[in-house]
């Protein structure tokens, strides 16, 4: 089918929507956060911007806005400034291919219109992010490396190391999703999850698992968060870092934990798939809104479980990080991968019927 | 561009975002530098050394070790996509890459590349049969010197 300009712009338009939406629930993620751990620690938290606090976060941003620029000494200028861009950009870009409600259509004038909720339907599909995710490393790499500071360069080096691990990890556990369904398409995906077949329910419990666990480690959250390890590293690779490129770090992170929750409720928690929600050609309006719904719910639920094993958990220690990394998860998801792959062929062949597990 | 559009508008956001809100701090903020502020951040003293430029070559190692995994990754993609077409025969041409991978897995893990922690060559009771070959030494030293006293008193 052919697209209009009507359809170019239900696209643009979406993803606005898209980008406000990321920024109003990262900018209550952080609030969120502090709140909770704050509670958890029989402590009080953030109160005094706004009711509850609510302003807290964007009053932070206000403040590091007006904070001063510099350039150390012995930093290298021009990679020193681009190292944000680099962290933040990747992070904004990857959120923008997760199909987030149920396709609708609707007639305007002699033509049939399909909206999508979803910034871009790739046929790259999960291949996009892991592609962002790995640009991310160089933002980390490079920040580290041009601030000319110690803490900085021993927290790059850190973090270069943990996060190409755990990337491997990750895409391990991506892999039997794609096998089972055989598709790149994140719609596709999502639409084979529906009922309550969801991946997360089924053999795919341990891909799962191991796919949150290599999140934390990829977005260097606690108890991976050896990347900025106060204790040890002062604030790690953005020691050197203040005013408003240390924001696009800070809000880097909270991006990515979200983009990584939303991406296992995708391939795994059946996307925005729930009860009154069936994959159909033309669902009715409440339909759609409902499917929204689900996916953001789901999303927070995994949201939640990160703060809470943030608060729960102390740091991990290096070697221990490294050792869980390759001696466990990537070997784990390797023959799980190979033993799945196995199953699947034998049903091919017809060893057993179709369905006999899932 | 198609189906990219959406990816396009999504970066011209970003980036604007990003453009705005450098702009503002230039705007807003102070620009105060002095020699001290200018100095890499080190608790509080001033720093008397360039940053360190020589790290553990694990590092490195882990980055080689992490090519040749990527690589591999690559190759399951679009396999993992492919595969209830390539049937057993995609299956064991798979495996077999698989296992290759994992004797080069084996080997990595022997030769001690992914043990970071300090290694512990010696075990107690060696380390205690190092103590007591030390304590015998110097006692024999000990009563050397006494029997070389004894004869000097003599």
């Amino acid at each position: 089918m052919e697209k209009d300009w009507l359809d170019h712009g239900i696209t643009i338009l979406v993803v606005i929507l898209i980008f406000t939406v990321q920024m109003l629930i990262t900018t209550f993620l952080v609030l969120f956060e502090r709140k909770f751990v704050a509670w958890m620690q029989v402590r009080i938290g953030p109160n005094r911007a706004g009711p509850w606090g609510l302003f807290q976060t964007v009053a932070d941003a206000l403040k590091l806005m007006v904070k001063e620029i510099f350039v150390p000494r012995g930093a290298d200028r021009t990679i020193y400034m681009l190292a944000p861009f680099l962290t933040v950009f990747p992070a904004f870009m990857a959120f923008a291919i997760l199909p987030i409600g149920p396709s609708f259509e609707f007639v305007h004038g002699d033509k049939t219109h399909v909206v999508a909720i979803q910034g871009a339907n790739l046929n790259v599909g999960i291949l996009w992010l892991l592609a962002m995710s790995s640009v991310a490393v160089y933002g980390v790499m490079l920040a580290g490396w041009a601030s000319g500071s110690k803490y900085s360069l021993l927290g790059s080096v850190r973090a270069s190391a943990q996060v190409i691990s755990y990337e491997a990890a990750l895409s391990l556990s991506i892999l039997p999703v794609l096998l089972w369904t055989g598709t790149l398409d994140l719609q596709e995906i999502v639409a084979a999850q529906s009922g309550w077949n969801w991946y997360a329910f089924g053999l795919l419990l341990i891909p799962f698992v191991s796919f949150f666990i290599s999140g934390m480690a990829e977005t260097n959250r606690l108890p991976f968060d050896l990347v900025e390890a106060e204790s040890e590293l002062v604030a790690g690779f953005h020691t050197e870092y203040g005013g408003a490129r240390f924001m696009f770090f800070f809000l880097a992170e909270y991006i990515n934990i979200m983009t990584i929750s939303a991406v296992a409720v995708t391939l795994f928690l059946g996307g925005w798939n729930g009860p009154w929600v069936p994959v159909q050609a033309d669902p009715a309006g409440w339909q759609v809104a409902l499917g929204v719904l689900y996916f953001f719910l789901k999303t927070f639920v995994l949201l939640f479980l990160f703060i809470w094993i943030r608060a729960t958990l102390p740091r991990m220690r290096y070697d221990q990080l490294m050792s869980f990394g390759w001696k466990i998860l990537i070997p784990v998801n390797l023959v799980f991968l190979m033993v799945l792959a196995g199953l699947v062929v034998m049903q091919e062949v017809g060893a057993w019927p179709a369905g006999f597990f899932r | 561009m198609g189906d990219y559009l959406g990816i396009v508008v999504m970066a011209v956001l970003a980036l604007s975002f990003v453009g705005v809100s450098l702009g503002v701090s230039a705007l807003l903020a102070p620009k105060r530098p002095t020699p001290e502020k200018l100095d890499a951040y080190e608790c509080g003293i001033v720093s008397d050394q360039e940053s360190v430029e020589r790290f553990p070559v694990q590092f490195y190692l882990v980055a080689m070790i992490f090519i040749a995994f990527d690589v591999e990754i690559i190759f399951l993609y679009p396999w993992a996509v492919r595969m209830r077409a390539l049937e057993l025969f995609g299956f064991f041409e798979m495996a077999l890459f698989v296992v290759v991978l994992l004797i080069a897995y084996a080997y990595i893990l022997r030769e001690g590349v992914l043990d970071w922690a300090p290694k512990r060559t010696l075990d107690r009771e060696t380390l205690m049969q190092g103590f007591r070959v030390e304590a015998d030494r110097a006692k024999a030293a000990l009563s050397e010197q006494d029997r070389g006293r004894k004869s000097e008193a003599a």
